[in-house]
């Protein structure tokens, strides 16, 4: 079973990311600031829903609580970030990622404690019991009202491009920059280790536990390691998310927030990384497209209210249900068979 | 001692809503092995439905049942049109596609009725009555515990007492058996799914009047607590939803009021872990071998 391989898949995860990375610095270079603030945030939740997506679809653990993950990664930087600054050490280049790594850290630790619960949960217990998490974010920041200043949140200083790119660089673009770092480093990572032997372990003990247990696979150790490192891929997203606007609050982690990570790894296809890509871009559509949407159809403005927001919900609910009962692979899978399709097309096309 | 009554009655007639919703989630949980997210999301939406009759006639009582009739005909409509279809595909699916049924009514009622908090009039006072210099129970708290306790005397009735109670658990327990003795298990499902969310659409119909006011969330935190009393049970026993519901109402209450209203989220957590890490049946659970 050991692969020659493996080297191969490594290199070429690598040459993906190079291109994939390569593709988005150029596509930054032309955009103007806000377009180029939404390509950061998709890069954001990219993190997040990869994580998300290996823990659901590739180890059959529903996490509900995801959104509280990403608030403890965010809270994270913002606390280091702040500790730094009033200390006056802050403003080397070490701060950022120095902060989250603390965020990945700290998140990864909070994953291990909810993981050793959840390998002894199941299906629905495990859903209940993460919904709680997830439900904890605004009462956490209220009870420690003088380390996370309750409804209000923590600011800390903002990212600025570094003085090597000049005076008039566009700072939406080089925080764009740190979220595609972010997000390609987590894919890169995620990619390999799903190709390797712990991603098989994951797989095998989505299907059957007993089989996996009996092919000598340690269930519960599996289980709570795809936990943390789901965790800590959440980490690392929410912090990244945090530095964008250089604030957190415990209004941008909604209950809601959980739901939505769950319907965009659903929706672009469960448990494959592309389809995580994806979902981190219909995430951000399903923030921008309210206002797109009553901006171009003239609406009074009270039906324009109350359908800011819930329009978009009310479809996607719609698309997770059918995607659940029609087409469980997700938008990916779709794709995937329509490459199907065409490779057998272009293959038949030659004999006629 | 005069508030550590007060806190223990107003924990008993908040734990009998969290029973009877628990009871909801019993219901579906031993008739189709699903535990129904979206039962917090479906009570809210008759909930709407009793308040605008409740507008329109002026009667809180037709509001009542038109709430209790929108919730037996909701929970048909949801078990035929979507749970029937799908499928054995494992506990995740049937969540997650519960999970899109919540983000898509509290869209819809978000776009029906506007996100803001509509007001919620009780029918009776709220206003604790004192007995004896102790303030205990209000009017309404009465009002609450008694429907409560009545809908889970009658639903014990209908499933110990009448033919389609014994088809119905029967329908649960064996359901290749009882197609093969003449019941019809799909329409059985049918009814326990209407069931559960009338006695849903009832709870909800109980709270909204406790919180804020109607919203289109306003039983998500509902839902978590519900659940929590339903798991304290054990999901498999009626009588554990009804125990567990009123011990979770007392716990809740001593905590909210000894130590404020935003450790509610933490301590149904930790209640919640504490009782699935040591007896994950539930309290009510008969022993069984664990499956790996």
């Amino acid at each position: 079973m050991t692969t020659p391989r493996t080297g191969s898949t490594l290199l070429r995860h690598l040459a993906g990311a190079v291109l994939a990375g390569t593709l988005v610095v150029l596509l930054t270079n032309q955009l103007p600031p806000y377009e180029n603030l939404q390509v950061a945030r998709v890069c954001a939740f990219l993190c997040v829903t990869a994580g998300h997506t290996v823990l659901v679809g590739l180890n059959g653990q529903l996490s509900l609580g995801h959104g509280a993950l990403m608030a403890t990664g965010a809270y994270t930087v913002a606390l280091v970030q702040r500790g730094l600054d009033e200390r006056a050490v802050g403003g080397g280049w070490w701060v950022l990622p120095g902060s989250l790594l603390a965020a990945v850290a700290v998140t990864a630790l909070g994953g291990l404690v909810v993981g050793l619960a959840a390998a002894r949960l199941r299906g629905p217990y495990l859903a209940g019991v993460t919904l709680a998490v997830a439900t904890l974010v605004p009462a956490v920041t209220t009870i420690f009202t003088g380390v996370f200043n309750g409804e209000q949140g923590l600011r800390f200083p903002a990212q600025a491009p570094p003085a090597a790119l000049g005076p008039y660089f566009q700072p939406e673009r080089w925080l764009a920059w740190i979220a595609l770092a972010a997000a390609l480093l987590t894919m890169l990572l995620l990619a390999n280790l799903v190709r390797s032997r712990y991603g098989r372990s994951l797989r095998a003990v989505r299907d059957d536990e007993v089989a996996a247990r009996l092919a000598g696979i340690p269930v519960a150790r599996t289980q709570v390691l795809a936990f943390v490192v789901s965790a800590g891929c959440a980490g690392l997203g929410g912090g990244v998310y945090a530095v964008l606007t250089a604030t957190v609050a415990p209004g941008k982690f909604p209950l809601d927030l959980s739901l939505f990570l769950l319907m965009a790894i659903v929706i672009g296809g469960l448990g494959s990384l592309a389809g995580a890509v994806w979902g981190a871009l219909l995430l951000v559509a399903l923030q921008d497209l309210p206002a797109l949407l009553t901006e171009h159809l003239d609406l009074s403005t009270g039906l324009a209210q109350r359908l800011e927001g819930n329009l978009a919900l009310a479809v996607f609910g719609l698309i997770l249900i059918v995607v659940m009962l029609a087409a469980p692979g997700g938008l990916q899978g779709g794709v995937r068979a329509l490459a199907t399709r065409l490779r057998a097309a272009v293959r038949r096309a030659p004999d006629r | 001692m005069q508030r550590f009554w007060f806190l223990t009655f107003d924990g008993l007639a908040a734990g009998a809503v969290y029973a009877a919703f628990a009871l909801a989630l019993v219901l579906i949980w031993r008739a189709a092995r699903v535990v129904n997210f979206a039962q917090g999301a479906m009570a809210v939406a008759t909930a709407y439905v009793g308040y605008a009759v409740v507008g329109a006639t002026g009667s809180y009582w037709l509001g009542l049942a038109a709430a209790v009739l929108a919730g037996l005909a909701l929970g048909a409509l949801v078990e035929r049109v979507l749970m029937r279809f799908v499928g054995p595909a494992g506990p995740l699916n049937q969540v997650i596609v519960a999970l899109g049924l919540v983000l898509l009514v509290q869209a819809v009622l978000g776009m029906v009725f506007g996100n803001g908090y509509r007001p919620a009039p009780a029918p009776f006072d709220t206003d604790a009555l004192t007995v004896g210099g102790v303030a205990a129970l209000s009017p309404y708290d009465l009002w609450v515990l008694g429907a409560a306790l009545t809908v889970v005397a009658l639903l014990a009735l209908l499933f110990t007492r009448t033919p389609v109670g014994l088809r119905m658990r029967a329908a649960a327990f064996a359901p290749e058996v009882s197609r093969l003795l003449g019941v019809s298990v799909g329409r059985m499902l049918t009814l326990g799914w209407a069931l559960a969310a009338g006695v849903g659409a009832l709870a909800g119909m109980l709270v909204v009047p406790t919180g804020l006011g109607l919203h289109p969330h306003a039983m998500d935190l509902v839902f978590v607590v519900a659940f929590t009393a339903a798991v304290v049970g054990g999901l498999d026993s009626p009588v554990g939803a009804v125990v567990g519901g009123l011990l979770v109402g007392l716990i809740l209450s001593y905590v909210t009021g000894y130590l404020g209203p935003d450790t509610t989220p933490l301590a149904v957590l930790v209640l919640l872990l504490a009782v699935l890490l040591v007896r994950p049946g539930g309290l009510f659970s008969a022993a069984r071998a664990r499956h790996v």
